[in-house]
């Protein structure tokens, strides 16, 4: 099978032929790398719905060479031979980033300051990237209570992005689903049929999955800003999962347990319920190391050691 | 070898003259400028009879503010314990209760808000950082202490009193850019 040719922003790389447009960026990695919302590498079928990972597509293969009219979606579309596709150096292609931005916050409340996953939320670095200081729509923006779904998983319906990833952690990681999106349009919203109904042992991976801080962590909450906490890579023996998982630590105390997640925000592997709820003593873990997190990060803020501290006891 | 500064002396041992040895024109030259100051201006003043005038933006110490309905505006965002260069500031979250909607505006709140005035260097960062309005400087200045540990703030300290009358006024520090947009109620962080 002979490789494709594609050119990314003047880049060009060489992929099998099935490949999307955005993994063929993630080849290359770096600023060309469009950004995603509801595409999830590990989720079979995600993606295509969020739009902003749109991106010019300048020319169409090597034998027709004509641009596609329309922007396409970088996640949804193949790549073909000698394809040149434009992400940050086509002004449109931005444009439309900062519309879909724009678009994604209409029902968005902004209450970064209360929500536990800012300062690792997806849209509040997409909108930090290409959003704009002001709101312009005067419309009242359409509110939800927080519900307990299951009882360690918190959603809070008023800041979902109706991505979809939560929906296919059901179907995929869990044996059943019992959440999904009720309405249509306007009016869609994730909710389960009867409250408090998910309890499947690996249903806490809509937490990891989760772009935004609809879906969050029950035992987290508002223990600590995810900027105060350290993590650290540890595993345990686990029945269920691989046990590979990262605690984030304040002191000697594990806050938080979640999938180890890569640059692109997914986790590595899929936890269970088990690991991630349940296991909050020093004890049942053995500590590999300290995560390394990227310096621009505010994660990275007001940590000085890059190495486990003499507080952490690594267990044999 | 080479002087940094041209105000050095070489000191030699040279014998003292008559006038020198008697010391007498050398202790009335300086009385006569330890006596000039005395009638002089006073370079310090009576505190606390008397205070001086402070500036208005001057950055003391700090105030946790309440909204119009008395409700603390905290919500333990932690920005200004991040913006913070001296790491003066540390707090707990806490969840709002249902019925305490009249204590704390937004449903997670500071249970434990601590500033250390002895870490503290009144840069005013905390007050940039804070996207609830709720932390100012003020012009009031830090009490010393004989011990360290008072100079641990918390939220007794730093909330400002429910007392409409004895609300503390920071208007002077907001620019009018701001003044401006408190008045547009279309904004949440308005209502």
């Amino acid at each position: 099978m002979p490789l494709l040719k594609v050119t990314i922003d003047n880049i060009e790389v060489e992929v099998e032929a099935g490949t999307t447009i955005m993994n063929a960026a993630r080849k290359i990695g770096g600023h060309v790398v469009p950004p995603a919302m509801c595409y999830y590498s590990k989720l079979e079928g995600s993606g295509g719905k969020c739009r902003t990972c749109l991106v010019k597509v300048s020319q169409g293969s090597a034998k027709d060479p004509r641009p596609m009219p329309k922007l396409v979606a970088s996640c949804r579309t193949m790549v073909q031979d000698g394809m040149v596709v434009q992400n940050t150096t086509s002004p449109e292609a931005m444009e439309s980033r900062r519309a879909i931005t724009e678009f994604l916050l209409v029902n968005h409340p902004l209450d970064c300051p209360v929500c536990d996953q800012a300062g690792e939320c997806h849209l509040q670095d997409l909108s930090y990237v290409h959003g704009i200081q002001e709101t312009r729509t005067v419309e009242e923006r359409r509110t939800f209570k927080p519900i307990d779904i299951g009882d360690k998983i918190k959603l809070n319906m008023n800041r979902c992005i109706l991505c979809y990833r939560c929906v296919m952690v059901g179907d995929q990681i869990t044996d059943k689903r019992v959440h999904g999106v009720l309405g249509r349009g306007d009016h869609s919203e994730i909710s389960t049929h009867i409250l408090n109904a998910v309890d499947n042992d690996f249903s806490g991976n809509m937490i990891d999955v989760c772009p935004v801080g609809a879906l969050t962590d029950n035992t987290f909450r508002f223990k600590s800003r995810v900027w105060f906490t350290k993590p650290f890579d540890a595993h345990r023996e686990c029945s269920k999962c691989s046990g590979k998982v990262a605690l984030w630590m304040k002191g000697e105390e594990i806050l938080r347990v979640t999938g180890r997640k890569d640059k692109y925000g997914e986790v590595e592997e899929f936890i269970c319920n088990d690991c991630r709820f349940d296991r909050k003593e020093l004890k049942d873990w053995v500590v590999e190391g300290p995560r390394t997190i990227e310096r621009h990060s505010v994660i990275s803020q007001n940590h000085y050691e890059t190495s486990p501290g003499k507080s952490v006891r690594v267990s044999k | 070898m080479q002087t940094l500064t041209n105000r050095s002396k070489m000191v030699s041992d040279k014998k003292m003259t008559f006038m020198e040895w008697i010391y007498l024109p050398a202790i009335f030259k300086g009385m006569s400028i330890t006596i000039r100051h005395f009638f002089g201006k006073k370079a310090t003043i009576n505190y606390p009879e008397q205070k001086r005038e402070f500036s208005k933006v001057y950055r003391g110490q700090h105030v946790l503010k309440r909204d119009d309905q008395g409700r603390e505006r905290c919500t333990a965002c932690g920005l200004c314990a991040v913006a913070c260069p001296a790491e003066a500031i540390t707090m707990r979250a806490a969840e709002r209760k249902p019925g305490e909607e009249n204590l704390y505006r937004e449903e997670k709140y500071a249970a434990v808000y601590e500033i250390n005035m002895l870490r503290c260097i009144f840069c005013g960062d905390c007050e940039d950082a804070c996207p609830k309005e709720a932390i100012f400087l003020t012009d009031r200045i830090v009490a010393s202490q004989y011990e360290r540990k008072p100079f641990v703030y918390g939220k007794d300290i730093l909330v400002e009193p429910l007392d409409l009358n004895l609300r503390i006024d920071i208007s002077a520090r907001q620019t009018e850019a701001v003044h401006q947009f408190k008045l547009v109620k279309r904004y949440a962080h308005n209502k």
